[in-house]
């Protein structure tokens, strides 16, 4: 178990380009194939996640590691997702300089990156249809719309830190759900 | 006596290293963003450690490997301060907070499970979330889409997504292979392509994109 843990997240981070949001599907996929989480587990999770500071992907681990084996499993998730990150790193540091100014290299973040906004915008279709039980005209839905663009004006507009936002919308989550 | 004082040295740098990520570690928060702000404060302005120059080496490098933007300059900083060592301390420190603080929002989760309230605010939370999730898409559609093809491979890539079983490997697989694929057509119908988005365009703050979540 705890090796499978840390396996699955060693995947994972290994293919974690553009960071957290860009992964969220991804864990979802290979969390719930594993019976580790059902999906409004998954969306409790994400919320959690979004509460703390550093990748939403890194805290992910850490909850789902907790869930499945406890302090271990958690400890284990989280190497097993940080752990490709440093071993890249430290190799393109070593090895490397000046990647950025080669001509494949940069063909390659050039198809990569339009990649990576893709699969943000579908993690961002994903979680906001995704696993809802409710009909879809209710107030629970009227809720999550208003409280979204609510957070989308503060955080573009305003340039409120998301720190601030997410401690403003559980607020609003109490008010209104 | 001289070997026992270069690993007294050494011992300090990493304790050094450990202080500094584990004091940035709490303000990773929402990112790479403005974590960058506070790295460049601590690591160049405070400590000396780096130039401006090895900064920007650091910011190409953490965008470009996988993994959040912030594990991967406490890596890179780590090892170019301190070794392997320095990096694997620096990655240690940079998570522990967030560790333990994640940890104990995972154990009030569990107490207060079924309290109404406490699942209203997690709803909150979890609309936020999303709002945070599209705030990323739209800074990175900003850095990413230049012209008509990385239009066309952003939008196969939702569709795909959305109407296939595909596993999000093949298409980061799939990535590089088409980049390449275009750049080298275009140049043989002797098309100019531009792979990034022009320096002169990004303000200060585009310089470390949106890339980095």
């Amino acid at each position: 178990m705890l090796w499978q843990l840390f396996w699955v997240f060693v995947k994972i981070g290994s293919i974690s380009f553009g960071g957290g949001y860009a992964v969220l599907t991804l864990i979802q996929r290979e969390v719930e194939a594993r019976g580790w989480a059902s999906p409004s587990e998954f969306q409790e999770i994400v919320a959690l996640a979004g509460m703390a500071p550093g990748s939403i992907a890194t805290n992910a681990a850490t909850l789902i590691g907790y869930a499945e084996a406890g302090i271990a499993g958690a400890v284990l998730a989280t190497i097993g997702v940080i752990l490709p990150s440093l071993v890249i790193v430290v190799a393109v540091t070593a090895f490397f300089f000046r990647l950025n100014s080669n001509e494949w290299f940069k063909s390659s973040f050039y198809g990569l990156r339009p990649i990576v906004t893709g699969l943000i915008i579908y993690a961002a279709i994903h979680f906001g249809l995704g696993g809802r039980s409710e009909p879809w005209i209710s107030w629970s839905t009227a809720g999550t719309l208003l409280i979204t663009a609510g957070c989308l004006a503060l955080v573009i507009k305003y340039k409120l830190h998301p720190f601030a936002v997410i401690v403003l919308s559980a607020a609003a989550g109490i008010v209104l759900f | 006596m001289m070997e026992h004082e270069a690993w007294a040295q050494r011992i300090q740098r990493l304790g050094q290293l450990g202080c500094a990520f584990f004091k940035i570690g709490p303000s990773t928060f929402g990112g790479g963003y403005a974590m960058i702000a506070t790295l460049e404060r601590e690591i160049v302005q405070k400590r000396g450690w780096m130039d401006e120059r090895q900064m920007a080496d650091m910011i190409s490098v953490s965008g470009s490997a996988p993994g959040g933007v912030a594990v991967n300059a406490a890596a890179f900083i780590g090892y170019r301060l301190g070794g392997i060592a320095g990096a694997v301390v620096a990655v240690a420190a940079i998570t522990l907070p967030t560790f333990i603080i994640v940890s104990l929002l995972s154990l009030l989760s569990m107490v207060f499970k079924d309290h109404v309230k406490v699942i209203a605010a997690l709803k909150g939370v979890h609309a936020a979330v999303i709002a945070l999730i599209i705030v990323a898409a739209f800074k990175m559609w900003k850095s990413s889409i230049l012209d008509t093809p990385t239009l066309l491979i952003a939008a196969g890539t939702v569709a795909l997504l959305l109407f296939t079983p595909i596993h999000s490997f093949y298409l980061i697989l799939g990535g590089p292979i088409a980049g390449i694929a275009v750049v080298q057509l275009k140049r043989r119908a002797g098309m100019k392509v531009r792979t990034e988005k022009q320096q002169a365009e990004e303000k200060r703050e585009l310089h470390f994109p949106e890339y980095y979540i």
